[in-house]
């Protein structure tokens, strides 16, 4: 019995680098790679799940895709509301994370408080906003009104929907960029702001000219980590609005999602997953070329 | 005078940031804390007595704590299979380098779910899997354990590797230095990856949104179905929402620290 744990100890030593990292990458295989495959395998095929057989079709789905007048609101939809949520959270995230770093008395406090919605269930948060935002008997327009603002329908009216979505998102997760942002602020060098104080920069130079091209990796790592649950946003919006009224909040994802389950159609779906799949990658390639390069000052 | 100034300014800021999260959530425990009619009368009602008859009713007519308990194991088995594996994993990957691994692990991270839950709706239909907790656990462990992994890389990366060479030296085996000398060193990034994974696994809800059922149902499903058709239950939907956010909330405001180291220990890196 010795000798087999002994020589068992033995292997593991010699191969550790097989061992160590073997479960993981085989259990990764199977609850990732497998489903991924299964997925790109469905592209090719017309299949409504729980009805014959997939029948191999080549590219049709990809074809039928292009003159899907839904798909191109999902796109349409999409860049509108991660564009919008992603610009507002970077640059407020910055701001913000500016503030905590002058560490004022009590910042401490504050800065607990504020990250509370990032680790809350989003379905719960979003439900509750979706009542806030009720616009007959919500409270948002209740404060509205009550300081002399007009009420507006929010999540019920078309033009106003991908706006009222994105504060929700904005405000649930402004506070990661924030975080991320403001960790790399607190470890840039300090030699070049002394020695733009000696020059006798302002305020206002410094953040542009030091602060801004130093902090500016980080600012895109963090726009590359948020970005890849950006772009597959769904809880939030599948609460509040299930992509209505109409589609006019049905991002591409929402869509593929309607399709797969909803409709039960399992080649269509899968191909528009993977194309969103493909825009994810897309901006992320973009993104991590842009991180890599200097800087002009 | 400057320094009014900017003591105002701090003030107000701080004013401006803690509002937003805490009005919400005050008004969350509110909605659940007014009965039926109150929510739906206007103008809005900030002060009335408060009742705990919706929490209640939470748990008698909608068995919510079957529900807590479902996400409370699933949440738990995936941590522990996400640690379990992922701890020699990421350490190996950190010491060796063996970046292909690292390329799977962000394969992972940017495959939209639906595009796993497709196939895996498909796959667990056929085995009979649906509504049981093999088949959410191994779901979720889809986003806990690239997470703990991809955590755990960077703090494997940044310890000294002298301390493991001093413990060979004294005749430990590789495996009984990794068990003995380097988890302990790391002990910090485990409790970062093991609340996070913990608090994604808790939180998710499109996988069991379609995968779970009747039995296995978790929490941000249940509080969803509080909206049916025609009818949404505001008062449950407040009492279910708070049941559900001030565990994790509380969980993230005590941990938040190393939250934050663990997010950007992973975003920082190149």
């Amino acid at each position: 019995m010795k000798n087999i744990l002994n020589s068992v100890s033995r292997f593991v030593d010699r191969n550790q680098s097989l061992v160590f990292p073997g479960p993981a990458v085989a259990l990764l295989f199977l609850i990732v790679i497998l489903p991924i495959a299964f997925n790109l395998y469905l592209t090719f095929t017309r299949w409504t799940i729980g009805l014959g057989q997939p029948r191999f079709i080549g590219l049709d789905n990809f074809i039928e895709l292009i003159g899907d007048e839904r798909v191109w609101n999902g796109v349409k939809v999409m860049v509108y509301f991660s564009g919008a949520s992603l610009a507002l959270e970077l640059a407020l995230g910055l701001a913000i994370a500016l503030y905590f770093n002058r560490n004022f008395k009590g910042s401490e406090l504050v800065q607990a408080i504020y990250i509370i919605p990032f680790a809350a269930t989003p379905v719960a948060v979003a439900l509750i906003w979706r009542i806030m935002l009720n616009p007959e008997i919500g409270v948002i327009n209740y404060l509205l009104t009550s300081i002399g603002l007009p009420p507006s329908l929010w999540v019920s009216s078309e033009r106003m929907v991908i706006p009222a979505l994105v504060m929700v998102d904005v405000w649930k997760w402004t506070p990661m960029i924030t975080l991320i942002v403001l960790a790399g602020l607190k470890s840039l060098p300090h030699d070049p702001y002394e020695a733009a104080r000696i020059d006798g920069a302002n305020a206002l130079q410094i953040f542009r000219y030091i602060t801004l091209p130093l902090i500016r990796p980080v600012l895109i790592a963090a726009l590359m980590l948020r970005s890849l649950d950006n772009l597959k946003e769904f809880d939030m919006i599948y609460t509040i609005t299930q992509g209505g009224p109409g589609i006019a909040s049905e991002t591409l994802y929402l869509y593929s999602y309607n399709v797969g389950f909803s409709f039960f159609k399992a080649g269509y779906g899968s191909a528009l997953m993977v194309v969103v799949f493909m825009i994810v990658l897309v901006f992320n390639v973009v993104m991590n070329r842009l991180r890599r390069e200097t800087p002009a000052l | 005078m400057i320094k009014a100034l900017k003591t105002t300014f701090f003030y107000a800021g701080a004013v401006a940031l803690c509002l937003p999260p805490l009005f919400v959530f005050i008004w969350m425990i509110l909605t659940g804390m007014k009965t039926g009619i109150q929510n739906i009368s206007y103008p809005p009602e900030f002060i009335f007595p408060p009742t705990l008859e919706n929490f209640r009713a939470v748990f008698q007519q909608h068995n919510f704590f079957r529900y807590l308990m479902n996400s409370l194991v699933i949440a738990t088995l995936a941590t522990a299979i996400s640690l379990a594996v992922g701890l020699p994993a990421a350490y190996s990957i950190a010491k060796y380098r063996q970046n292909k691994i690292g390329i799977l692990i962000l394969i992972a991270r940017m495959t939209p779910f639906v595009s796993y839950l497709l196939p895996w709706y498909i796959i667990f239909r056929y085995l009979r899997l649906v509504d049981t907790f093999t088949a959410l656990t191994l779901t979720h462990l889809i986003i806990t354990m690239p997470m703990v992994i991809w955590l755990m890389v960077s703090f494997f990366e940044s310890m000294p590797v002298e301390l493991e060479d001093a413990a060979m030296i004294d005749g430990c085996s590789r495996s009984q230095s990794f068990i003995r000398i380097v988890l302990p060193l790391v002990r910090n990034g485990i409790a970062t990856a093991a609340i996070m994974s913990f608090i994604f696994s808790w939180n998710q809800f499109l996988f069991s949104l379609i995968l779970s059922g009747p039995r296995t149902k978790t929490v941000p499903v249940a509080v969803y179905n509080f909206i049916s058709y025609g009818k949404i239950d505001w008062a449950g939907i407040g009492a279910a929402a708070t049941l559900i956010v001030l565990p994790v909330s509380v969980f993230a405001f005590f941990v938040r620290k190393s939250i934050v180291q663990g997010l950007t220990m992973g975003a920082l890196k190149d």
